[in-house]
């Protein structure tokens, strides 16, 4: 049995803190007398580690800004932001101070940080608990935003985070915290490869090996969870899926996808986010620029609706994508000659 | 030339000199057409920042500074030639050129120019040195305009929290910007920090012995009790927010400088040494600023390749 997507975090953080002594761990009600965590990813981590596993007070700007202080004097701060819609505060100590001091030092410094902290929704948490505004932080130099499916080996992404000197924005999902780890089923094969600055890339194919795939979805993190289903279900239809999972979001990982659109030729681009000015608008206007000329059918996209997050649950599940509506794009794709 | 016989206000008379005139330099240069973006000069407030920072052990202590920080950076041990090629712009500045004015670094001196961002910063360095078990005190310096922004608060907080050897500094010239104290802050600004459980103390800079002399108590009682402590210092901005005309009356303006502390200070340090010797090393230093800016002048910029190369495209 595959470890949960928390309990393969917990596992990997208990082990980078064994391993390096320059790792510190700060957050809201991280400790185990709080429950180690909202999500229980720490747990555990303040009994065996206590002097660097810091609780904060209510303060997001100052979990990021004194996990910067702490990085440019060479600790290793893993900082936890409790939803991921709390990162708006800390915004101006990523863009202008994390990802400001070694390019303005000219590289005498460096910032290794990591921000780990959950977006999504799916649970009735309703408009402020449930977005995905990892969009706002794409394509700021120096960051790499990285974001785990639960297909990835998700402690080696962050383990590949942990080790980076520039910052990182970790980002998790709600969900899956409690999901297995996926590593393949009699319908889902599951590639793996090291991928673009050495975060783990992700391919599913609900096909055999040798065969071409009719669609390629391109997507990230949480959505893999609607992936597993629509797969087996195209597989039933013998529509054949190549779903590519990389690891890391932003600087933009072409490398991962380039090859998997050119065999596909039909794409699907999906995230969880508002629709308009985010990761597949950037995606789709690469593959136009590298690929068009491949292309069967125009690039498709499927994202959030542009309205808050409702916290009624049939009112959610309309707003947000869904397996219904990814299949309706693949067979939209499809109609294309 | 500090030596045995120089006493402690000679010591922060040259230093302030120093500093004093490079920041004349770069207005000169700014209005000759030689300097570009912006220039936020601390003319005024140099005595009170070389008082404090003498304070601190440059070796292993650590600095935050602002947007107005040429002084804290020379009164730090910054090199001058760094400092004006940085600011001018050339490879031979001490971030390439590539920071500019209000971002400076060298050893352990940080400076940034968003307001309040650095006091969570500092928080984590001296965090950084509990961890690590160091008994480094970590400075921050603030303005009285900084002390509108959530962060600083949130800084206090967390250093009091914490038990962090870290000094606050609030440089208090009245002015932030162009907006005066009584139009930005309610309340007393010297005593906000004592609701954070952190000793807090005031000073004028101008009493520049006694100024020295309660850093130096302050820094020796953060490092053994690993206590923060906050220093609320009223200074003097002698000059405009950045270049430009000042937006304060001419009549406020003569009343400020006759509370400038250099001159007040220079009359100290003839008394013990004499116009003629203070004189001659005031030409020193005057001779040294021409020549550094003479050099700086001449260096070229980064190359855009060399710039280039360290940043992952996109």
């Amino acid at each position: 049995m595959l470890n949960s997507y928390v309990v393969d975090i917990r596992k990997t953080l208990h082990a980078i803190m064994e391993e390096d002594e320059r790792v510190v761990v700060l957050g809201e009600d991280i400790l185990d007398a709080g429950g180690g965590g909202a999500f229980k990813a720490t747990v555990g981590l303040s009994t065996k580690f206590p002097g660097r596993v810091i609780t904060t007070p209510v303060c997001e700007y100052s979990i990021v800004g004194v996990s910067v202080g702490l990085a440019l004097r060479r600790m290793r701060p893993i900082a936890e932001i409790m939803f991921g819609d709390f990162m708006s505060i800390g915004f101006d100590q990523v863009i202008n101070h994390a990802c400001k001091y070694s390019g303005m030092y000219n590289r005498q410094v460096t910032v290794p940080l990591v921000i780990r902290t959950p977006m999504g929704g799916g649970r009735g948490y309703g408009p402020t608990h449930s977005q995905s505004i990892e969009k706002h932080f794409l394509g700021i130099p120096d960051l790499d935003v990285v974001a785990p499916s639960h297909a990835h080996s998700v402690g080696k992404l962050l383990r590949r985070s942990v080790e980076r000197e520039n910052p990182v924005l970790f980002v998790e999902n709600k969900l899956l915290y409690p999901a297995a780890l996926f590593d393949g089923s009699e319908t889902i094969r599951v590639a793996r490869s090291a991928g673009t600055l050495g975060y783990e890339s992700v391919r599913l194919m609900n096909y055999r090996p040798g065969e071409r795939p009719d669609v390629c979805i391109l997507t990230y993190g949480g959505v893999s969870r609607l992936m597993i289903p629509v797969l087996e279900k195209l597989a039933a239809e013998e529509i054949r899926v190549l779903c590519c999972l990389p690891g890391l979001l932003s600087p933009a990982p072409m490398a991962d996808i380039q090859d998997a659109v050119e065999e596909a030729r039909r794409v699907l681009i999906v995230e969880e986010g508002t629709s308009c000015f985010g990761w597949s608008a950037e995606i789709a206007s690469r593959l136009y620029a590298s690929a068009a000329a491949r292309l069967a059918a125009p690039i498709a996209t499927l994202s959030a609706e542009p309205t808050v997050i409702p916290a009624a649950s049939e009112l959610e599940d309309k707003v947000l994508p869904s397996a219904a509506k990814i299949e309706n794009e693949v067979m939209k794709l499809l109609s294309h000659d | 030339m500090v030596t045995a016989q120089t006493s402690i206000g000679q010591k922060i008379y040259f230093k302030a000199f120093l500093i004093r005139n490079v920041e004349e330099k770069f207005l000169t240069l700014f209005g000759k057409g030689l300097l570009r973006g912006t220039v936020h000069t601390c003319v005024g407030e140099e005595v009170g920042q070389v008082a404090i920072i003498d304070a601190l052990n440059t070796e292993t202590d650590i600095l935050f500074s602002n947007h107005r920080g040429h002084g804290h950076f020379l009164a730090y041990g910054g090199p001058v030639k760094g400092l004006m090629a940085e600011v001018m712009g050339r490879s031979s500045g001490v971030c390439g050129g590539i920071g500019g004015t209000q971002h400076l670094h060298f050893r352990n001196f940080y400076s940034n120019g968003i307001q309040g961002g650095i006091g969570p910063n500092a928080v984590g360095a001296a965090l950084a040195e509990k961890i690590k078990g160091s008994d480094a005190v970590t400075t921050v310096f603030l303005g009285d305009g900084t002390m509108g922004q959530g962060a600083t608060y949130e800084a206090l907080n967390t250093a009091g929290l914490w038990n962090l050897r870290l000094l606050f500094v609030l440089e208090d010239n009245g002015i932030s910007q162009t907006t005066p104290k009584s139009l930005a802050h309610a309340g007393d600004l010297g005593t906000r920090a004592r609701s954070f459980g952190i000793r807090s103390e005031s000073m004028e800079a101008g009493r520049v012995l006694e100024l020295h002399a309660l850093a130096k108590q302050l820094v020796a009682d953060i490092r053994t009790q690993s206590r923060p402590a906050f220093l609320h210092v009223t200074t003097y901005r002698l000059r405009a927010h950045s270049k430009g005309d000042d937006t304060r009356s001419e009549t406020d303006l003569e009343d400020l400088r006759r509370k400038d502390p250099l001159p007040i200070l220079r009359a100290s340090v003839v008394s013990e040494i004499g116009e003629e010797s203070c004189t001659k090393q005031e030409a020193g230093i005057l001779k040294r600023i021409e020549d550094t800016t003479d050099t700086c002048l001449k260096d070229p910029q980064t190359s855009y390749d060399d710039f280039i190369s360290s940043w992952t495209r996109c």
